[in-house]
């Protein structure tokens, strides 16, 4: 298998008949039914086909339904699963599941949420990309050039701590209702690590963040890449405890999170990289409206949150698109 | 002795069609060469200089642009520069 291309790089599950039969049981859907038109190559990709990669993932078949609406939500126009495979930045769907299906497969929202050790969180994103690249025909060296590429290439993929948030969900603040399984597409990066130990206060835990958050991507960006924010719980817990809810809390960060943009112009401190002339004399924020995602995840203990850096943004680049699960 | 594993395919068992490029032209006199920015930045830069030079040459420049360098050409925009013209460089740039 890995002779015909079609592994990335870790051992496959040989697709025998029997397991992606089993596999196919994971969904009400019929096998011949198609799912999405694959990028790069825009070839009608079946139930059946990504049952064969879902299992070569090593998915478990009640894991199917969150692949099947991962393709579906990256391979639309909006998300751009073609310009998030060829471009040279590292960065790929990272894939944020929300909903009861998370606790009823086995997801991990809690200890090691972006790291390793969860069957369905690693698998599934797993089992996406092998979709995109061996229907699509996407391999690294191909149409994927990327400079450096990142983990969000080899899969990306975890749940939300809802039951642990007093806040309302990712899927919930982008219009689904509550008890909805939905998958929400975001194009990023890998996470970075954003340390806060020492704030006991709402106030001062919201500045830090905003500072760590201005250099997401490159501090000379405004507006152009989205972000997503994972919240720790007990980052959390010093808004909680303010009385904070999400609008109060994505109300007092944007404060934080505006530019002068005089000092980021090209030039500017002896930098070439920057921002036209033209743009001088404003105060722009970091993140266009709505292109800041947050989610609550990670382990009790522990005062870090986490930064998820995206790509060119909106029409000219990838929209994170969020989909329904269904069964 | 133990049975052969039969595994299936996880690809889209299809090929990609293939089609030759037109012969390279011997000159550029006359020609109508088409100029693809694909909207990187500073594409622009580097597309006027070739037009400059391709005009001395005497091939007539027309030019073209992507909506975004994220995404493939649209099919109206690939027709029109095939219809419309004998040459076309595509430019990226930064």
């Amino acid at each position: 298998m890995y002779d015909r291309g079609w592994s990335d790089g870790l051992p496959l599950v040989p697709p025998t008949r029997e397991r992606v039969l089993r596999m196919l049981e994971g969904t009400s859907r019929s096998a011949d039914e198609v799912v999405a038109l694959m990028p790069p190559n825009l070839v009608d990709c079946t139930v059946e086909k990504v049952a064969v990669n879902s299992v070569m993932a090593g998915c478990r078949p009640e894991y199917l339904p969150v692949v099947l609406a991962s393709l579906e939500a990256i391979c639309t126009d909006d998300f751009n699963m073609h310009g998030v495979l060829a471009t040279t930045m590292g960065v790929g769907p990272v894939l944020v599941v929300n909903g009861p299906i998370a606790a009823r497969i086995g997801m991990n929202s809690g200890v090691n949420v972006l790291g390793h050790g969860n069957r369905a969180n690693a698998t599934i994103g797993r089992a996406v990309q092998l979709v995109v690249r061996n229907v699509g025909g996407g391999a690294p060296g191909g149409v994927d050039r990327a400079t450096h590429g990142s983990m969000s290439k080899l899969g990306f993929c975890f749940a939300e701590d809802e039951e642990g948030s007093p806040w309302t969900t990712l899927a919930e603040d982008r219009g689904f209702g509550p008890s909805v399984d939905v998958v929400t597409a975001f194009c990023g990066e890998g996470p970075r690590i954003l340390v806060d130990q020492q704030s006991r206060s709402a106030e001062s835990l919201v500045r830090m963040l905003a500072e760590g958050l201005l250099a997401s991507v490159s501090p000379r960006t405004v507006m152009g890449m989205d972000g997503l924010l994972v919240l720790s719980p007990e980052h959390m817990a010093r808004f909680s405890d303010a009385g904070w809810g999400r609008p109060r809390f994505m109300e007092e960060l944007e404060k934080f999170l505006m530019v002068e943009t005089d000092g980021i112009l090209a030039g500017a401190g002896g930098i070439a990289e920057g921002l036209p002339e033209g743009l001088g004399g404003l105060t722009l924020p970091k993140f266009r409206p709505g292109g800041l995602l947050v989610v609550h995840a990670g382990g009790p203990a522990g005062l870090f949150s986490a930064i998820i850096g995206g790509w060119l943004n909106g029409p000219m680049g990838s929209e994170p698109t969020s989909r329904e699960i269904i069964q | 002795m133990t049975e052969p594993l039969t595994v299936l395919d996880p690809t889209a068992e299809a090929t990609s069609g293939r089609r030759s490029l037109n012969p390279r032209p011997v000159g550029l006199d006359g020609l109508t060469v088409g100029l693809l920015d694909i909207s990187k930045p500073r594409g622009d830069v580097f597309l006027d200089r070739l037009e400059e030079q391709l005009t001395t040459r005497g091939a007539m420049v027309r030019r073209y642009a992507k909506p975004t360098f994220t995404k493939p050409a649209p099919v109206d925009l690939r027709h029109e520069i095939a219809t419309q013209c004998d040459a076309v460089i595509e430019a990226l740039a930064d």
